[in-house]
């Protein structure tokens, strides 16, 4: 276990170094952040003083090891546009992110589980059939255009709720959270249902596959056998038994609805992470748009060597089969 | 918790007033293309920085909406000789903090600009003229200069004047050696604190949340008249659809440019839109740069040579242009054609500028007497996300080119690359924007059209190296020049001769819109910021 252990942490580092790497180098090609920074009106020996200012007078590889030497210390670097710490500039976004990530998520189990379920005890009903075919459209359909088109109906037609941005916050544990606020949960809901489309449409997908293999199982067949009533066997067999699949992709796919969200924050206006690292790109905001990627290597990497090592703990052929080669 | 219990109070106080007047009146939420970076008014020299910038802090002088330069914390001023200004400060006034203003707290903004850290655009350039600065009596101050700078008033409007007192620097004095006792000026994170961003301007500071709202209240102790508004929030709205969609449903009251597709739709639902002529033209640059055997990059068929150095053939490309075209079936009614650099009536223009005519079959001609009978081929590169419908400009010229027979391919690619690209000189013809952040036209001679020298700073976008001495000369007296008259008389002579050679071909001048909800009257800035200040309730 303590051999695999090190191997894959070994790993893991090796990862986040060569992406360090590749993400530095690729933000560095893109452009000239001080001809986006400068005032149009600047003379050369104004562009000079901000190169300058900025470190971008120095050679690329002596660039590259002045941010792995800091990155080393915690310090992804410091922002262009905002002079303060990238890192801290992000973090200050990730609450909006994840209580956005965290209601869709939670509507696309509310709307995906139960349908998923009908869909999977009758699937050749006409209900069955209706709830399949339109789950290809939640999949189907652009992020951006969903987003649009709820804004037409619900803000400008309809008036019911706000069009974009974020809401009032209230402070819950140091954190500005919007989630407890009549106004703050209005302005959450359409960017959240714009994300929760797709996902309920996979959770519909995947729980509807599930019930079906489920309810061909000895053991429903037995408890039906027993007498039981059909709402026990699907509340408490099947229910139960096709959760796992569905726990295992959503949770995945929470990670990339943190990380991704951008369309839908672009669309709604929303102050997430999202919407940061596409301003930062427009922006050449390098310092950012670096650590954000970093960041988001290091968690991805972090659910990986979890999962991994947690298959290693369930299952001991993966160790051993580690161990030997 | 703070913040709430002041909320409370302020909301318990005048209950009768929110019952006599309606809250909608009281309140107003602006849509913004894009965010202010900073709070701090010396951090950052942008346009949405400059606009947030003087709601809170004001100049000494400001810029009104037509971009002259009217009084503002100094009442007056003069030139008392070609290196000494002299500036009346206006009494009575008080920072939003109560503390009165007065001249030291000049003397504090002024030696503070240069120290700000990690500036990505500094204000630096604004005070560099100054070499003395006296305070006569605490009303009065006088700035020295090393060597004639006429333009000091207009600079010192972009200067937010910050209050002395509350960063410590009551003691600080402008000596021989420059400033001293300056104590530890702020940085730019300090300024995004309510507390410490105290300006006389008509509006404060009441919270700043990055990329979502930044939320100003009204400065009762305001020296100019009771502002408008209790409360204005500003809120970036990058996208446009996204833009249009609040307005519409109800979210903000005035948005910044507002799709021209869009127009009618919002106009069918009651809200109005108004227009108002900027200080920014589109212009094409043509590689000039005259070395033997220089092909600009992208030009073929020429046998190794630049035609752009040939007058003939600069004269033949802009009269190819159907300017009253691209206007019209582009723009929508979003530009007016033009033949300058800088609109008439602002400084330096002249009356019935004309537009270079549309004459195909005069641009053929010159092509063929300059030893171009066939045309030759060329690339035209242009940002496509930097200015109004900047891709769709660039695809009609190159048609209105193929058709004297220089057959041009567009090439438009982001902001970001475009410019970067651009400043290295890897374009042989491109099209671009210049907008005059003084109001004279000594703004776009400088960049555009003087030769380029980096010790001088003149040209420094004249990245397509054209030089003509004579230019170079009048502008050069011109921006040395204190007496107004004699200024404009010589940048006007300047811009005769720079049009007349084709140093730059300008299109259009690009025209603002903003629009907003029906019951406010919006007053179109030239310099293009949206102003708390020049929204009214339409009476």
């Amino acid at each position: 276990m303590l051999v695999y252990l090190i191997r894959r942490i070994g790993q893991s580092l090796l990862v986040i170094a060569v992406m360090a790497f590749l993400v530095f180098l690729a933000v560095y090609a893109v452009g000239d952040p001080v001809a986006i920074l400068a005032n149009p009106e600047a003379n050369q020996a104004e562009l000079d003083a901000i190169a300058a200012r900025l470190g971008l007078d120095r050679p690329i590889w002596e660039q590259f090891g002045i941010f792995v030497w800091n990155a080393l210390q915690g310090d992804l670097g410091t922002s262009f546009v905002y002079s303060e710490s990238a890192l801290k500039v992000i973090i200050e976004r990730l609450p909006a992110t994840m209580e956005l990530a965290f209601v869709a998520l939670l509507l696309s189990i509310l709307i995906g589980v139960p349908l998923g379920v009908i869909a999977g005890l009758k699937p050749d009903s006409l209900v069955g059939r209706s709830i399949m075919s339109t789950s290809i459209l939640g999949f189907s359909l652009p992020n951006f255009w969903i987003g649009l088109m709820l804004i037409l109906l619900f803000a400008v037609e309809l008036r019911w709720l706000p069009a974009s941005g974020r809401g009032e916050t209230v402070e819950v544990l140091g954190v500005h959270l919007s989630m407890f606020t009549w106004n703050g949960l209005s302005h959450l809901l359409l960017p959240a249902i714009t994300l929760a489309l797709y996902k309920s449409s996979l959770v519909i997908r995947i729980a509807q596959a599930g019930t079906r293999e489920v309810m061909l199982q000895d053991y429903v067949r037995f408890a039906r056998a027993k007498g039981l009533s059909s709402r026990r066997i699907v509340f408490v067999h099947v229910l139960k038994n096709m959760l796992i699949p569905v726990v295992t992709v959503l949770g995945l796919e929470l990670g990339s609805m943190i990380a991704f969200a951008v369309v839908t924050e672009t669309v709604f206006s929303y102050p997430g992470m999202g919407k940061l690292l596409i301003d930062s790109i427009n922006r050449l905001d390098r310092p950012i748009v670096v650590a954000y990627l970093m960041l988001t290597v290091f968690i991805f990497v972090i659910i990986n060597l979890v999962v991994d090592l947690l298959y290693a703990a369930i299952d001991p052929r993966v160790r051993l089969s580690e161990a030997k080669g | 918790m703070h913040r709430t219990a002041k909320r409370l109070a302020l909301a318990s106080l005048p209950l009768a007033m929110i019952f006599a007047t309606p809250a909608l009146s009281q309140s107003l939420t602006v849509g913004l293309t894009s965010e202010p970076t900073a709070v701090d008014p010396h951090f950052h020299n942008l346009g949405p920085n400059n606009s947030l910038r003087m709601h809170i802090f004001e100049g000494l002088t400001q810029a009104d909406e037509n971009q002259q330069n009217v009084a503002s914390l100094a009442s007056d001023w003069e030139a008392i000789d070609e290196t000494t200004w002299r500036f009346n400060l206006r009494e009575g006034v008080t920072f939003s903090d109560g503390t009165p203003f007065d001249a030291t707290d000049v003397v504090y903004t002024i030696c503070r600009v240069p120290t700000v850290e990690n500036s990505p655009s500094s204000f630096t350039s604004f005070v560099a003229g100054i070499s003395g600065v006296t305070i006569e009596d605490p009303h009065t101050i006088v700035f020295e200069t090393n060597g004639p700078v006429p333009l000091l008033p207009t600079n010192l409007a972009s200067v937010g004047i910050i209050s002395a007192e509350s960063f410590g620097g009551e003691g600080v004095v402008y000596g021989q050696g420059g400033c001293e006792n300056l104590g530890t000026p702020p940085q730019a994170a300090d300024f995004n604190d309510p507390a410490k961003a105290i300006g006389t301007g008509p509006y404060k500071l009441e919270s700043y949340v990055r990329g979502d709202a930044i939320v100003l209240s009204r400065n009762e102790n305001y020296w100019d008249g009771t502002p408008t508004w209790e409360e204005v929030t500003l809120r970036p709205i990058a996208n446009e659809g996204a833009r249009v969609a609040a307005l519409l449903s109800g979210d903000v009251d005035v948005i910044e440019s507002p799709p021209v597709q869009d127009f009618d739709r919002l106009r069918r639902d009651g809200f109005e839109i108004a227009q108002g002529l900027s200080n920014r033209v589109i212009y094409l640059h043509l590689d000039n740069h005259s070395e033997d055997g220089h092909v600009p990059p992208g030009v073929t068929g020429t046998d190794g040579k630049n035609p752009f150095t040939d007058v003939r053939v600069r004269e033949a490309i802009s009269k190819a242009i159907d300017r009253q075209a691209i206007a019209a079936r582009i723009m929508g009614t979003l530009a007016v054609p033009a033949g300058d650099l800088l609109p008439y009536p602002m400084f330096g223009t002249r009356e019935d500028t004309p537009v270079d005519p549309y004459d195909p079959e005069a641009s053929r001609a010159l092509l063929a007497e300059a030893g171009y009978p066939n045309g030759f081929g060329l690339v035209l590169s242009a940002p496509n996300d930097r200015y109004m419908n900047d891709e769709k400009v660039a695809q009609a010229v190159a048609q209105m080119l193929a058709r004297i027979g220089i057959t041009t391919t567009v090439d438009a690619m982001t902001a970001s690359t475009f410019f970067s690209r651009r400043n290295n000189f890897e374009y042989g013809m491109w099209l671009a924007g210049w907008g005059a952040a003084t109001g004279e036209i000594s703004s776009p001679l400088i960049a555009l059209v003087a030769t380029r020298n980096p010790d001088t700073g003149m040209g420094s976008t004249n990245r397509q190296r054209y030089s003509n001495p004579e230019i170079d000369a009048l502008i050069k007296e011109a921006i040395a020049t204190v007496d107004d008259d004699a200024r404009e008389a010589l940048l006007q002579e300047a811009a005769t001769m720079a049009m007349a050679d084709y140093a730059t071909i300008p299109l259009h001048f690009e025209v603002t819109p903003w629009a907003y909800r029906p019951g406010l009257a919006v007053t179109p800035r030239a310099d293009q910021y949206t102003l708390a200040m020049e929204v009214e309730p339409a009476s």
